[in-house]
């Protein structure tokens, strides 16, 4: 994991002193409500619907035992006592005071964190696979190269006012678990056909509003020019992208409206004049490397008997070892999820005892890191086979066992109207309800992959428009209304789904999805997923069931 | 905080290269008279003045708003003492573009000064893309400005100075 060097520190800790000086300035009134929000915003800080709301950064969604202690600290001190986990694998607090925001900020600076960037229209935090590093199906670890792009984006000082917020995900694996293709720029690792590994890009990708896949900009590029090419889409971008109507204002239009092959015409002519002498060395190329070294491997770790007997004897445990744990490329060791989608807490959410106690077990099981997903869960990536079972006793009493880790109920969703200012509709509750109708987990099991996404407004926090299932929350004359969307996904086949008729209202959701679910499980072939069976057979007979008695 | 409006001043101090000096610049409306001494117009109009401004006795300085082209002055450069970047929101972004091709690009060695609606917090950015002059809104904010121009000793990237 990347540690801080004394250059690093220095910078998290004047950006919190700037911050709590732009406070006090907007609190004497010396900075416009204008001003201050684009400062806040900088550093992560929303005006809700009852309180502010506080966006901390996870880079590439890597944390350590004690920045989870200190998360925990925080939910106590300055929050209602919990937190939640964003699908750019982010933290939020909902409920912070503003005065009290840049001790939080201070806070966060002694163990290596930060809010900058994690709102407005900027460069935000990148994401990547919670599972690099111990990914089978990887090409090389993303890590290093997010570390890069990390430091290479924050406080850049041509691009922190940019057109619209601008998100870059890395992904080194065969399977995109990054959603890549869905952000203003991915980077794929990929290997050229003489064998060198670099970086394939992708640019114009995005959800929201006007959900647009991504598009390859450049097939292959040699590692040592990713940030002069990086740069050379910004530039292009903070030029010519709109900047007179705010939907229409991310890189996606401006690649639309430009045309995919002028716009790169644009990118390439000014890579051209300023990629010499922005080489990345192969010197620092390793020095970041090394913060990201495997750990210290038992190499005894395959020889252990104890899981397959604790499998054959607990088919609890054994449920959960299929569903919550992944392949990891050291013979031994697992990868194991911890759900935060309980069917009784909200999608994503923890407490401070959670957090605490997840803390603990990261140290005893897992050298003290873990990760955040973009499906808002968390994962213990090195787990010793031998401890799987003590692991899940230990987080089957935090509630945080729940077997559902890519299923149906396993829902991405964001906080919706109950917490969110810009939203139309609730979120929370659709997932409760959807998740307490889903209560059989055999049946759960049975359907398998389905991945629901639930977003409480357009803005498509929750990546509705991908979700094998999409739901979002409109807003019809003042009560809350939902159109569904069946067939999108997020993965290397991305896809936006596919409008499934108008909108239902609030108490007829979870019959519609219930309604959904059945249809697939009458009409599938064998082993045919959900999203196999709505490609073949397209959206009308789950329609036709949905608004049969309408 | 607050931009000046497009006048004449009087006297007015302005920061240039990390130093509190006069500001020997009158700001040219396009209808209005060239004036003696040192003058700052519009790109439009030192588009269609060209010749006349090149033989103004003072130092001649360009407007640049955030949706003009830096590449239409880039032949000219070495004739302009002032390039101002005039702010008309903080929020537009394309200034900061505008300095660095400036400076990075086009390699212009006069004075380039923020101008306008610009926010202080924005001046240490403005200054690493190249900026070394800013017209303060209010007189007592010059020491706020040579502050401001430090309000990070770190940084991850190059800068143009």
């Amino acid at each position: 994991m990347y540690q801080y060097n004394e250059q690093d520190q220095t910078l998290v800790e004047e950006r919190a002193a700037q911050y709590r000086r732009q406070t006090e300035d907007f609190l004497k009134g010396e900075l416009t409500e204008d001003q201050f929000r684009a400062l806040r915003l900088r550093n992560g800080l929303y005006i809700q619907t009852h309180a502010p709301m506080l966006r901390i950064a996870v880079p590439y969604g890597l944390l350590n035992s004690k920045q989870l202690r200190k998360l925990a600290h925080i939910a106590r001190e300055f929050d209602k006592g919990y937190c939640h986990f964003t699908t750019r694998q982010n933290v939020q607090f909902n409920w912070p005071e503003l005065e009290r925001v840049p001790d939080i900020l201070d806070e966060l600076a002694s163990v290596q964190m930060h809010s900058i960037q994690t709102s407005g229209n900027c460069m935000r935090n990148t994401t990547s696979d919670p599972l690099a590093g111990v990914a089978i199906d990887e090409l090389e670890d993303p890590r290093p190269y997010c570390e890069i792009i990390r430091q290479w984006t924050t406080l850049h000082p041509e691009f922190d006012y940019l057109p619209r917020k601008f998100k870059i995900a890395v992904s080194g694996a065969q399977l995109d678990r990054a959603a890549t293709q869905l952000h203003d720029i991915g980077v794929h690792l990929v290997k050229n056909d003489q064998g060198e590994t670099g970086f394939r890009i992708l640019v114009g990708g995005g959800l929201g509003r006007t959900p647009v896949i991504g598009q390859v900009i450049r097939p292959f590029l040699d590692k040592q020019h990713l940030l002069s090419y990086l740069e050379a889409i910004l530039r292009i971008y903070n030029l010519f992208g709109r900047r007179d109507n705010k939907y229409k204002a991310r890189i996606k239009i401006l690649v639309k409206e430009t045309g995919l092959d002028k716009f790169s015409e644009l990118v390439e002519a000014e890579w051209q004049q300023i990629k010499d002498g922005m080489e990345l060395s192969d010197a620092r190329i390793a020095a970041i490397k090394a913060h990201f070294t495997p750990p210290a491997y038992d190499t005894d770790a395959a020889q252990d008997q104890s899981l397959a007997t604790q499998l054959s004897a607990n088919p609890a445990f054994a449920t959960w070892y299929k569903y919550n744990t992944a392949a990891h490329r050291v013979p031994g060791y697992r990868a194991a999820f911890i759900s935060l989608k309980a069917p009784d807490s909200p999608p994503g959410d923890m407490t401070d005892t959670q957090l605490d106690a997840v803390a603990d077990l990261a140290d005893r099981y897992s050298f003290g890191q873990l990760r955040s997903t973009h499906r808002q869960n968390l994962i213990l990536a090195d787990i010793k086979q031998a401890d799987l079972f003590s692991l899940w006793q230990a987080l089957t009493n935090l509630k945080l066992a729940t077997p559902n880790i890519g299923t149906v109920t396993d829902i991405i969703c964001c906080p919706g109207l109950d917490f969110c200012s810009l939203a139309n509709a609730g979120s929370i509750g659709v997932a409760k309800e959807i998740n307490e109708a889903l209560d059989d987990l055999d049946y759960v099991h049975d359907i398998g992959d389905v991945k629901i996404n639930m977003s409480g407004c357009m803005n498509g926090c929750a990546h509705q428009s991908v979700g094998h299932i999409g739901i979002l929350g409109v807003d019809k004359k003042g009560s809350e209304w939902y159109q569904i969307t069946l067939g999108g996904s997020s993965e290397n086949e991305a896809a936006i789904g596919e409008r499934l008729g108008p909108a239902v209202a609030r108490d007829e959701v979870t019959q519609a999805i219930t309604t959904i679910l059945d249809v697939y499980v009458k009409q599938r072939q064998e082993e045919e997923s959900f999203l196999d069976m709505v490609k073949r057979v397209g959206i009308t007979p789950f329609k036709e069931r949905v608004y049969a008695d309408h | 905080m607050l931009a000046l409006p497009l006048s004449k001043n009087e006297s007015m101090q302005i920061i240039k290269d990390k130093a509190i000096i006069e500001d020997t610049f009158t700001t040219l409306a396009d209808d209005a008279e060239p004036t003696r001494g040192d003058i700052s117009v519009s790109l439009s109009r030192w588009k269609r003045d060209r010749e006349l401004l090149l033989a103004h006795p003072g130092k001649v300085g360009v407007r640049l708003q955030a949706s003009d082209a830096t590449a239409d002055l880039a032949d000219d450069l070495k004739r302009i003492d002032l390039i101002e970047l005039d702010f008309a929101d903080f929020a537009d972004g394309r200034l900061f573009s505008h300095a660095w091709l400036l400076r990075g690009r086009y390699h212009y060695q006069g004075e380039i000064r923020a101008t306008g609606h610009y926010l202080l917090d924005q001046i240490f950015y403005l200054s690493r893309v190249g900026v070394n002059a800013f017209k303060p809104a209010k007189a007592e904010q010059l020491a706020s400005i040579l502050a401001n121009l430090h309000d990070f000793s770190v940084k991850y990237q190059p800068s143009i100075v």
